[in-house]
């Protein structure tokens, strides 16, 4: 699905059925995800001018978690301020970065690294929600 | 009959401090400004076509014409980043920064003074604004101010580096620790919105440099709207647009432009005039067109 579509699908999806309940079925359905050993979930974020995919990234508190970063076609930058993580993003390699969210809530994040002219659109949202 | 300078004074509160209006009357009415004045231009974004400014042609030669219409004329002019909008295309970016640099050759100042901003610069690393303005950063000194412009977008991640850093290391180790210092830059130095990307990711390095100095005010761009803060003593005034304006930083989601008001055409945009003294400076903010 198209990143934008999925963003706006979640926007309707949260207003429709709160926030907690549809972001707990959409954590349940992410495609991009997969655990390894039961103990950490890989999920799978691709960045490409000017967007990541997926755009929305669904998370449980103290959930332990690796993004795996992959730019397609420029050194994107990825930045998630409020947990005070950033990378470079070469093109072609995989970039994983390790976290365990501590805090619930909607995080922003966003290529930090100047891309052209569709760069200040390229942002996602981290969904961080209650632990199971 | 109260002089201008006296004028300003009376509605700004103290030093450094900030009067916001549109004074056109008052510019033609008295002849002194202290002892000079710049004006600050931003954000052109020449080349920009959008929904956001259906006037993205004539903007700029509006503001020109504005420039051009003070009564007295500024000491210099500095234009701080983002003359022109991004392209992927290298002969574009050419063919915008030679429209753009043309079209400002048509203001009646002869020192015209340009620090690039991220859409000039970061996709080749400054060479084509190199090319038509010469160097990213440097300083000079204009009636006992010293004026230092930062370079803080040619490198695609926002970062001054520490080629840069050092260079102003050196730099100030030539001023007294009391002396007047103005820094312009594109970005805000410090972290004003980073999930918005309105930082500079090595710019406490820059502040940590100029913190000793006691005198110390930064002038920049890129977030399209006046924005004054400080840090420490340093207080950091963020201009206008000649494009579109933004929304309030980190108000909402996306730093999407805010709409065009037909009723209200350039509500948002303008330009600055700074009158600088031994004691303070005072900011006058103008409109793109006369009301």
């Amino acid at each position: 699905m198209n990143p934008i579509k999925r963003a706006s699908l979640a926007k309707i999806g949260m207003s429709l059925f709160g926030v907690t309940g549809f972001s707990s079925m959409l954590y349940a359905a992410n495609k991009h995800a997969k655990n390894i050993d039961g103990q950490r979930r890989v999920i799978q974020i691709e960045a490409r001018k000017f967007a990541f995919s997926p755009a929305v990234i669904i998370v449980r508190k103290g959930e332990k978690v690796t993004l795996a970063l992959k730019a397609m076609d420029f050194t994107h930058g990825f930045q998630l301020p409020d947990f005070k993580l950033r990378r470079d993003l070469v093109p072609g390699q995989v970039v994983n970065v390790d976290f365990s969210p501590d805090h619930e809530g909607e995080f922003d994040f966003l290529c930090d690294n100047f891309c052209g002219s569709g760069h200040e659109n390229m942002s996602g949202k981290l969904i961080v929600i209650a632990a199971a | 009959m109260i002089d201008r300078r006296g004028f300003l004074k009376l509605s700004a509160v103290g030093g450094g401090a900030v009067f916001l209006s549109g004074l056109y009357g008052i510019a033609q009415a008295a002849p002194d400004v202290g002892d000079f004045y710049f004006v600050q231009l931003s954000d052109c974004h020449w080349g920009y076509r959008g929904e956001a400014n259906p006037e993205s042609q004539n903007t700029l030669r509006k503001a020109i014409v504005s420039v051009n219409a003070l009564a007295l004329r500024p000491d210099f002019i500095i234009f701080t980043g983002d003359l022109t909008h991004t392209t992927d295309d290298p002969k574009e970016r050419r063919q915008r920064m030679a429209m753009f640099k043309d079209i400002v050759s048509e203001l009646n100042v002869k020192d015209v003074r340009f620090i690039p901003g991220e859409h000039d610069a970061a996709l080749d690393a400054g060479a084509a604004f190199k090319e038509y303005f010469g160097a990213t950063y440097y300083s000079f000194d204009h009636k006992g101010v010293h004026f230092i412009a930062l370079d803080n977008v040619s490198d695609a991640g926002a970062r001054l580096g520490e080629v840069q850093l050092q260079w102003l290391q050196q730099d100030l180790a030539q001023q007294s620790k009391d002396a007047k210092i103005i820094v312009f830059t594109h970005r805000p130095l410090f972290d004003l919105a980073p999930k918005w990307d309105w930082a500079t990711r090595d710019g406490n390095e820059a502040i940590d440099l100029l913190m000793p100095y006691t005198n110390v005010t930064v002038f920049y761009g890129h977030i399209h709207q006046q924005h004054h803060q400080m840090t420490g003593h340093i207080t950091h005034h963020a201009a206008k647009s000649l494009i579109f304006p933004l929304p309030a930083p980190g108000s909402q989601d996306k730093r999407t432009p805010l709409p065009w008001d037909a009723a209200q055409p350039f509500l948002g945009l303008g330009f600055r005039e700074v009158e600088e003294s031994i004691n303070d400076n005072i900011i006058v903010e103008f409109p793109v067109v006369k009301a």
